[in-house]
């Protein structure tokens, strides 16, 4: 039982002056993943039975393997932002919510990380 | 956690049925929700069947029939019967609006009436709005300035600028938008929800404001604003047919302007 008044629950610890950073992040992301995914999945369905060598070659030149990069870092920003809306909105257990807050932000920066070494491997890799 | 089934002693039972008296023609069913705080029973749906030829258009006017004629232990809201005071809002054939303004002959079938979605419950149709009033009182819904007024005559505002308010003003605060919004029933405690940001919007949009910077100060939260999800249902549901989406896109919009 609490005897708070309805107001102090209500105002609890105030703002904190911030969310729209988030929020524009979200958005600048999106618009930056329309022309980027797009582009992605042609050129994967261009490629489609190509071989090793080949695709090697493809990424190889900058005018594809700078957007892969440009793609794979705002896919997984875009997707730790919407992760983290999904958990604060659905998980009402403090810890729970930390460690699942914690465990996206890590696995997008591990998984981006491994994305951006494929890429450059691919691009520079003897 | 989000709740996806009613806790056991919410879960409805079936209640009793009011059969209509013999020479009736138009007989529609009401099934109204029930809840009564003092007997401890789960709550139950009670079927009313009103006679529609002694009865006004309205689901308020069948409401007061059925308390006045069939079952005083009905208990619900209302005030004005004309859309005004914001009183008997309550979830309709499946959407919450205003039971004075809305038409018996727009429901197909069985008319059913509940009370405002995920609220405690007072009593039957009667939700506890307890919290979404501190709410709207922790925005400060009222002018605030730093200039005194004049002494002479009012605060002046052009027509362009009080033109800026059309749309704001006729909210009536009857929370249906409120309590149709997910974000507010997951989060009804930290969001502030779709009716009072359109009220914190009102404010902000009044050129005769000073306020607006701290305003927006005591808004920029990741769970007083931005559990706003453009979900919609609140600009559907309006039985005023207002936009509050549109109006917390609006201070969404500022909160990058101001950067």
């Amino acid at each position: 039982m609490s005897l708070r008044s309805p107001l102090a629950r209500v105002r609890g610890l105030g703002s904190a002056k911030e969310g729209v950073q988030h929020w524009w992040m979200q958005r600048l992301t999106a618009v930056a993943l329309v022309p980027l995914s797009l582009w992605f999945v042609a050129a994967i369905v261009c490629h489609a039975g190509a071989g090793h060598a080949q695709m090697r070659a493809w990424i190889a030149a900058p005018t594809v393997a700078i957007p892969m990069l440009l793609l794979i870092v705002a896919t997984f920003h875009h997707a730790q932002l919407g992760l983290q809306v999904v958990i604060e909105d659905y998980v009402h257990h403090e810890g729970v919510k930390v460690a699942s807050l914690i465990a996206v932000k890590f696995l997008a920066v591990v998984l981006a990380a491994i994305s951006v070494f494929a890429v450059l491997k691919l691009a520079f890799g003897g | 956690m989000a709740e996806f089934a009613l806790p056991a002693n919410s879960k409805i039972g079936v209640g009793k049925t009011h059969k209509a008296r013999a020479p009736a023609k138009r007989v529609k069913t009401f099934r109204i929700y029930r809840w009564n705080p003092d007997d401890g029973a789960n709550p139950r749906i009670d079927s009313y069947e009103v006679d529609l030829d002694g009865c006004g258009p309205m689901v308020l006017d069948a409401l007061i029939k059925i308390k006045n004629e069939i079952d005083t232990t009905l208990t619900f809201r209302r005030s004005c019967r004309e859309g005004i005071c914001g009183s008997c809002a309550m979830n309709v054939d499946g959407t919450n609006t205003l039971a004075c303004t809305k038409p018996i002959d727009d429901v197909s079938g069985d008319v059913k009436v509940y009370p405002l979605p995920h609220m405690k419950v007072v009593k039957d149709l009667v939700p506890d709005l307890t919290t979404a009033y501190a709410q709207l009182a922790s925005i400060e819904p009222w002018l605030k300035t730093r200039t005194p007024a004049p002494p002479d005559r009012e605060r002046l505002q052009s027509p362009e600028e009080r033109k800026r308010l059309d749309g704001l003003w006729e909210c009536i605060l009857c929370f249906c938008c409120q309590t149709s919004c997910p974000s507010y029933w997951w989060n009804g405690e930290r969001y502030l929800g779709p009716a009072v940001l359109l009220q914190a919007y009102r404010w902000i949009a009044d050129s005769r404001d000073e306020y607006t910077g701290e305003r927006l100060d005591a808004l920029e939260d990741p769970f007083r604003l931005y559990r706003c999800h453009t979900i919609m249902n609140c600009t559907k549901t309006c039985p005023k047919g207002l936009n509050p989406a549109k109006a917390i896109a609006e201070i969404k919009k500022l909160m990058v302007v101001r950067r």
